[in-house]
């Protein structure tokens, strides 16, 4: 016997519905949906394809005009520069570095501010402040904060006679990518803890109840209750922040312009750089599209993961 | 039941956010169709300025307001950017005709005006008013021997020294050569008057380009040999990179210039942390005004120190040209002419000089900046031009980059400037 499922109008048979009404519907409908169908197609759908279209020609002028068609030759250009590698590079260390430093640091955070203790919903609020800074203004205050003359951070390390002198922070390429990482991490870690204090709040108490009388201690408890309820979380996280993090261009150019000797010039900001700069809009479209598709891969990837994770609920 | 209404809420309520979206859509749509059609010399100018160096946004709100205080019937609203955005401001805004006015520095006419960016105004801007400008000056908005723009910014970088700093090391008159610099440099060091005696806005941005290209002119170099191949990567374009890469390496630069730029710079020496510093004519008064610096007073300026091939000074300076998307380009010729008139400019010398050969000998500007006048006067006739090339940006990204790997130690000074001069071949051929 197959039981009738409410609400499902469509599933009634035609002849049930009120019969002038559902004439009218459709055309009605559609003419209601225009004025968002026209917004949906104009704001997404038409710059995403005029930007493929662009990226097949050597545009070299923001201005419309005729401009000789090249085919993939932007997408081969692009393969051909150690230029481009060396963002691609940059980029995946960037993301690798921030995505996992903001996942760690997330899950001990939201440990934290679950825990039971006085103030708690203080420090809950302090928490959130550095998410809730533009990034623009968190890119100025780091550089602030960097600054080798007169930052807080050369005052803090030399008063505490961990470095001799004050030093440069942003000067040469390696370390300057690296604050540029820590910048990030300060100002996202917030929401990984908010995302994994949501997740915890959802573990029933008489888990680690059980856990306890079975004589599990901390350790174990978290290694085999905690971290594997918290599995499709953390994906999610992950799936939010590394596409974040590859994107990564405000900060970059608030903070270091891609500097010093391109040593933090990531992939978008490269293709700013050659779009406006260069006035390269044709190639800078062809890049535009290659971080696209590297978003669209992980973001299969990580359906596909987040998709077997809830399997096993 | 309860459900089933629950979601036919539901389902109506989100039907008419977008119903409101799409007319908000529609409504921005129809707004961005308006606009123009204004008649000649009257009515809204949108102009771009630059915020650092030079005229301060005070200077230029005042000169504009003195603008239309004489022209009632012009309304000019005024955009302020970092000199880092202004560039790229300009292309992103060319296509929409956001700006009437633009401010153009002397790298860029010949990428803006092959490309039609900017408005030829070579028939609005006679001989006989040319002729009365500097010729570095006026080359600032030339290309292919036409006019894009009136020239508003002469400027260049001087050498700008601490006094009591260096009598403290007994270097009794300022250095007049590179050796010289280096010399009281070591002095200074060794003496512990200054951790740093130098230090340089070698960020990557234009900035660094403007120092290489004073070292590179007073050693000899050239950026392009006369064939138009690159040709900073032997002799004096070498040499200055190996002077700049020495500095660091025996710690007389700060290495902090690697990060900076001249508004850091500015700032360093403000607060008493260098001696000796190049930098741009706003700075004098600036780094002698009590408000602004520790160091009021000691700071004196001079011609940039002598190489073995001479003393220029890099031409950084920078007009007003006319956007080719303005719908008002007469009102904008009227204020452009004014912007830059010799009255106006006279009146705001101090952190600017004028364009104009005659104002030097004014007394206005004489007494704004008595110590300055006199050098600008030498200096101005002896300048270096950086390389006049459609892709500009991208030679001069590549010389960044490769410049600052030789500082930061990555590779010698050679290697660099071969590699950059092999990819500025590169770009310049496609």
């Amino acid at each position: 016997m197959t039981q009738a499922r409410p609400g499902r109008l469509e599933k009634l048979p035609r002849s049930m519905l009120p019969k002038g009404r559902a004439f009218r519907q459709g055309p009605t409908a559609l003419i209601l949906l225009l004025p968002s169908l026209v917004v949906v197609f104009g704001i997404v759908l038409y710059p995403l394809l005029r930007t493929l279209y662009t990226s097949l020609f050597d545009v070299n002028s923001a201005f419309p005009g005729s401009y000789p068609f090249v085919g993939l030759g932007n997408y081969l250009e692009a393969l051909e520069r150690a230029e481009f590698w060396a963002a691609m590079l940059r980029t995946a260390y960037f993301t690798l570095s921030t995505t996992v430093l903001e996942v760690v640091l997330g899950i001990l955070l939201g440990l934290l501010l679950n825990a039971e203790f006085r103030g708690r919903w203080l420090l809950r609020s302090i928490v959130i402040l550095p998410w809730a800074l533009p990034t623009v203004v968190n890119g100025a205050m780091w550089r602030w904060i960097l600054n080798p003359s007169y930052g807080a951070l050369n005052a803090l390390l030399t008063q505490l006679h961990i470095i001799p002198e004050y030093r440069s922070w942003l000067g040469t390429p390696w370390m300057a990518l690296n604050m540029v990482v820590i910048a990030d991490v300060w100002k996202m870690t917030p929401l990984a803890a908010f995302f994994i204090l949501a997740a915890l709040q959802t573990i029933p108490r008489d888990l680690y109840e059980a856990a306890w009388v079975d004589g599990a201690g901390r350790l174990r408890t978290f290694f085999s209750i905690t971290l594997p309820l918290l599995t499709p979380t953390i994906l999610i996280i992950l799936v939010l922040r590394t596409m974040e993090a590859f994107k990564v261009f405000d900060i970059i150019y608030v903070m270091t312009r891609g500097g010093p000797a391109d040593g933090t010039q990531t992939i978008a900001y490269y293709t700013y750089v050659e779009a406006f700069s260069n006035q390269l809009f044709g190639y800078g479209a062809a890049l535009a599209y290659v971080i696209a598709l590297f978003i669209l891969f992980f973001a299969i990837i990580y359906m596909r993961l987040l998709r077997r994770g809830e399997v096993e609920y | 039941m309860s459900a089933g209404e629950r979601s036919n809420e539901r389902r109506k309520l989100s039907r008419r956010e977008f119903l409101e979206l799409g007319a908000a859509g529609t409504g921005l749509l129809l707004l961005s169709g308006c606009g123009g059609g204004q008649s000649a010399g009257s009515g809204t100018l949108n102009a771009l300025f630059m915020k650092q160096a030079a005229y301060s946004e005070t200077d230029v709100k005042n000169m504009t307001e003195q603008f239309q205080k004489q022209n009632p019937d012009i309304n000019v609203n005024l955009t302020f950017v970092a000199y880092e955005a202004l560039h790229d401001k300009i292309v992103a805004a060319a296509p929409a005709g956001t700006y009437d006015t633009v401010l153009v520095d002397v790298v860029w006419p010949a990428e803006f005006a092959s490309k039609k960016m900017i408005v030829d105004i070579t028939d609005r801007f006679p001989e006989s008013e040319r002729s009365k400008i500097f010729s570095g000056a006026l080359k600032t908005t030339e290309y292919e021997g036409r006019y894009y723009g009136v020239p508003w910014i002469l400027d260049t970088k001087y050498f700008y020294y601490n006094k009591s700093m260096l009598g403290e090391a007994s270097v009794n008159s300022p250095p007049d050569t590179w050796d010289g610099v280096v010399e009281a440099a070591r002095a200074m060091k060794s003496k512990g008057v200054v951790e740093y005696p130098l230090v340089w806005s070698w960020a990557q941005a234009e900035a660094i380009i403007c120092d290489y290209a004073t070292l590179l002119g007073a050693y000899g170099g050239q950026f392009f040999d006369e064939r138009g191949k690159p040709a900073f990567n032997t002799g004096g374009g070498l040499q200055a990179l190996e002077f700049m890469r020495m500095t660091l390496d025996e710690k007389i630069s700060n290495p902090a210039s690697t990060e900076s730029l001249e508004e850091d710079v500015r700032r360093i020496i403000s607060q008493g942390e260098a001696a000796m510093v190049l930098n741009w004519t706003y700075m004098f008064s600036l780094t002698n005004d009590p408000n602004e610096s520790q160091v009021a007073g000691q700071i004196d300026i001079a011609h940039t120190p002598k190489g073995p091939a001479g003393t220029p000074g890099v031409n950084g300076s920078m007009g007003m040209a006319i956007a080719n998307g303005s719908q008002n380009q007469d009102a904008a010729w009227k204020y452009i002419q004014f912007m830059t008139s010799q009255k106006i400019q006279n009146q705001y010398a101090e952190l600017s000089l004028p364009i104009w050969k005659s104002s030097y000998d004014d007394k206005q500007v004489v007494q704004a900046l008595p110590q300055v006048v006199p050098i600008a006067k030498e200096q101005l006739n002896d300048m270096i031009l950086r390389p006049v090339v459609p892709q500009y940006n991208d030679v001069s990204h590549t010389l960044q980059v490769e410049i600052q790997q030789a500082l930061a130690g990555d590779k010698t000074p050679k290697q660099a400037l071969d590699d950059a001069a092999k990819e500025v071949a590169e770009t310049l051929k496609s």
